[in-house]
C-alpha cells in the first residue's frame, strides 16, 4: 500500500471515536476514585442525636457539648436579653430568619428558638467557619458602646446577637445555624432530632 | 589502567543510556550568559530545598502517625524521643520557610529582569504550577501536626471553597471527607502531602528544567545570548554551566546553609513567625484561638481575602491575586526585559509593587482593626493596579536601548 492511499480522513474518524470511548471509560474509573473520598458510612452515622442535661444551666449562661464534630452551643437566656433582641433587629442583615437553611421552620420566630429562653445553635461562624467567642459583657472597649452582648468571631470580626443572627457590614454571610432539636423534658435536650410531630 | 576500565564502563554504558549525552546537554555544553549575579542563586537553592524537604520527610514519615488521636503525640514523640528527630523535624518545618523565602526571591528576579518574556513564557507558567502545588504542599503539610493552628488554618481555608455559588458546600465536603476537619481529613491530606504532591511537584520541576535548558537561560540585561555565536555555534557570552555555575553554586549553597543552619538551632520557631504558639496545643474543635492567622508565606494573600467585605467576593479576590500571576508574560509590553533598561514609571511601578506585597504580607499578620484593613485595601489595589495596567504603562515607558553584548566587568 503506497502513500497515496492512505484515507486520513477515515483515521481522523477512527482516532476521534477511540479517543471519546476511552475517555468515556477513564470517566467511569475515576468515579470510585473521585467518590471514596465523599464522607464515608462510618462518618455518616456519626450523626447520632446527643442528649443533654440543662437542668443545671443558669441565667445568661451557655454550654457548649459536640455534635457531629461540630460544637453545639445552648445559652440560657434572660428576660433581659430576650427582650432586647426586637431592638437590635434594625442592625441585622436578616433579623427574620428568611433565609430557610439557617434554621428549622420551628425555630423561624423572633427568638430563633422553640422556647425563647433557651437559644440552640451551632458554633462555627458561617464565614469561614471559625468558633466565635461568647461576649456577654455590655460594651467593652474592643466591640464599641452599642455592644449588648453577643457573638465574636476572632477570625476575621463577624458579629452575631444571642439569637445568633449576624450584624450588617461584617464578612459572615447569614445568620448561625440552628440545628434540629427537641425538648425531651423540661431539662433535657436532644439534638440532631425534629421536635415529635413534626416533620 | 583505571582511567581506561571507567572510560570502557562509560562507552557500555552510553550504547545502552545516554548519560553522556545528557552530562552534555545540562551541564558541561549548557551555555548560560557569563553575566549572572547574585539574583541567580535561587533557582539552584529552590532545587536543593526541594532535596531537604523530600530527604526530610521521609524520615518524619517513619515516626509520624496520621491519625487524629495519634497525630499530634507522635510529633510530640518524634521531638523528644526519637534519636536526633527534633533536628530531623526542625530541618523540614524551617525548610518550608526557607523554601518560600527562596521561592519568591527567584520570582521576583524573574519579575525584575523580565526572565518570563518570550521565549520564555512556558517556563514561567511551569515555574507558577510550581508556586501553586508548593502552596498546597505547604497547606496540607500544616495539618499533620494537629495542633489548634492547623486545624483552624484547615477549617478556614476548606471553607474558602464553600464561598463557590451551588457547587461550594458539596465540595468542601468533598475535600474534608466529613462534615468538619476530622480524622478523615488528616488521613487524606497526609496521603496528598507525602504522595500526590511531591510527585507532582518533581515532575513539573523537570519541565521547568527541561524548557529552561532549551530556550536558554535569561540574564540581567534582558538580552538574548544566542543571537551572537562563534564558528562552533556557541554563544559569544555563554560559559558552560560545568564547572562555571555548578562552582558559583556551591558557594550560594554555603552561604545559605550557614544561615539555614542558624535558624535551625538557634530559632526553629522564629518567634511564631515559622512555627505558630497556639499549634503547640493540640486540636480543639470546640474552640478557636483568639488570633488565627497563616504561616508568613501566605499572609500576602490572606490580607486580600480579608480586605474584600464580601465572603464570595473575598475569596475570588485572594484567587485573582494568584492567577494574575500567570498573565504576567503577555500583560509586558515593553520593548525591553530588564529593569535595567526600563524607565521611571516601572521603577516607580515594582517599588510600589514590593512596599504593596511586603504591607500586604505584615497585615495578614495582624487583627483586622479599622486601619489594618484600609491600609490592606490601599495595598490590594496597587497590587492589582501593578499588573492590570501594565500593558499599558509598559509600552508608554521611556526605555533605554540594551547593549548588543551583555555587561560583563
Amino acid at each position: 500500500m503506497s502513500a497515496d492511499d492512505v484515507d486520513h480522513g477515515k483515521r481522523r474518524i477512527l482516532t476521534a471515536a477511540a479517543t471519546v470511548m476511552g475517555g468515556i471509560g477513564a470517566a467511569y474509573v475515576a468515579t470510585p476514585f473521585v467518590l471514596s473520598m465523599d464522607p464515608s458510612a462510618r462518618a455518616q452515622a456519626a450523626g447520632a442525636p446527643v442528649d443533654v442535661d440543662i437542668s443545671k444551666l443558669q441565667n445568661g449562661q451557655l454550654m457548649t457539648v459536640e455534635w457531629r464534630g461540630k460544637p453545639v452551643w445552648i445559652l440560657r437566656r434572660t428576660d433581659e436579653m430576650i427582650k432586647q433582641l426586637e431592638e437590635l433587629s434594625s442592625l441585622m442583615r436578616d433579623p427574620g430568619s428568611e433565609e430557610l437553611t439557617q434554621q428549622p421552620h420551628y425555630a423561624k420566630n423572633d427568638y430563633r428558638s422553640i422556647n425563647p429562653e433557651y437559644m440552640v445553635m451551632i458554633g462555627l461562624c458561617t464565614h469561614l467557619g471559625c468558633a466565635p467567642t461568647y461576649r456577654p459583657d455590655l460594651a467593652p472597649e474592643d466591640l464599641g458602646k452599642g455592644w449588648k452582648g453577643g457573638f465574636f468571631c476572632p477570625c476575621h470580626g463577624s458579629k452575631y446577637d444571642l439569637a445568633g443572627r449576624v450584624y450588617t457590614g461584617v464578612p459572615a454571610p447569614s445568620n448561625l445555624v440552628v440545628p434540629a432539636y427537641r425538648f425531651v423534658t423540661e431539662t433535657r435536650l436532644l439534638i440532631g432530632v425534629d421536635p415529635e410531630g413534626v416533620s | 589502567m583505571i582511567v581506561d576500565k571507567l572510560h570502557t564502563g562509560r562507552e557500555w554504558i552510553d550504547q545502552r543510556f545516554p548519560l553522556t549525552k545528557f552530562w552534555h546537554d545540562h551541564m558541561s555544553k549548557y551555555y548560560a550568559p557569563k553575566n549572572f549575579n547574585f539574583w541567580y542563586y535561587f533557582g539552584s537553592l529552590a532545587l536543593l530545598m526541594l532535596a531537604v524537604q523530600i530527604v526530610s520527610g521521609i524520615f518524619l514519615t517513619m515516626n509520624y502517625k496520621p491519625a487524629a488521636g495519634t497525630a499530634f503525640e507522635s510529633v510530640e514523640y518524634i521531638m523528644r524521643d526519637v534519636n536526633w528527630g527534633w533536628l530531623i523535624r526542625y530541618i523540614h518545618s524551617t525548610g518550608a520557610s526557607f523554601f518560600f523565602v527562596v521561592v519568591y526571591l527567584h520570582m521576583f528576579r524573574a519579575l525584575i529582569y523580565g526572565s518570563y518574556r518570550r521565549p520564555r513564557e512556558l517556563l514561567w507558567l511551569f515555574g507558577m504550577v510550581i508556586f501553586g502545588l508548593l502552596m498546597a504542599e505547604a497547606f496540607m503539610g500544616y495539618l499533620l501536626p494537629w495542633g489548634q493552628m492547623s486545624f483552624w488554618g484547615a477549617q478556614v481555608i476548606i471553607s474558602l471553597f464553600g464561598a463557590i455559588p451551588y457547587i461550594g458546600d458539596d465540595l468542601a465536603l468533598w475535600i474534608r471527607g466529613d462534615f468538619v476537619v476530622a480524622d478523615a481529613t488528616l488521613n487524606r491530606f497526609f496521603s496528598f502531602h507525602v504522595i500526590a504532591f511531591p510527585l507532582l511537584l518533581i515532575g513539573i520541576v523537570l519541565f521547568h528544567v527541561i524548557s529552561l535548558h532549551s530556550v536558554g537561560s535569561s540574564n540581567p540585561d534582558g538580552i538574548e545570548i544566542k543571537d551572537k555565536k562563534n564558528e562552533k555555534g556557541i554563544p559569544l557570552d555563554g560559559i558552560p554551566f560545568h564547572p562555571y555555575y555548578t562552582v558559583k553554586d556551591i558557594v550560594g549553597v554555603a552561604g545559605f546553609l550557614f544561615l539555614f543552619a542558624a535558624v535551625i538551632f538557634y530559632a526553629p520557631e522564629m518567634g511564631g513567625w515559622f512555627l505558630e504558639k497556639d499549634n503547640f496545643v493540640p486540636a480543639n474543635p470546640l474552640k478557636t484561638p483568639e488570633h488565627i492567622a497563616p504561616l508568613w508565606y501566605f499572609t500576602p494573600f490572606y490580607a486580600i481575602l480579608r480586605a474584600v467585605p464580601d465572603k464570595f467576593l473575598g475569596v475570588m479576590a485572594m484567587g485573582a491575586s494568584i492567577a494574575v500571576l500567570f498573565l504576567l508574560p503577555w500583560l509586558d509590553r515593553s520593548p525591553v526585559k530588564s529593569i535595567r533598561y526600563k524607565g521611571p514609571i516601572f521603577k516607580t511601578a515594582i517599588a510600589l509593587f514590593v512596599i504593596s506585597f511586603l504591607g500586604l504580607g505584615y497585615l495578614g499578620t495582624v487583627a483586622a482593626t479599622p486601619v489594618a484593613t484600609m491600609f490592606s485595601r490601599l495595598f490590594s489595589i496597587i497590587y492589582f493596579a501593578f499588573f492590570l495596567l501594565m500593558p499599558y504603562y509598559s509600552k508608554h515607558d521611556k526605555t533605554k536601548q540594551p547593549p548588543e553584548r551583555v555587561n560583563y566587568k
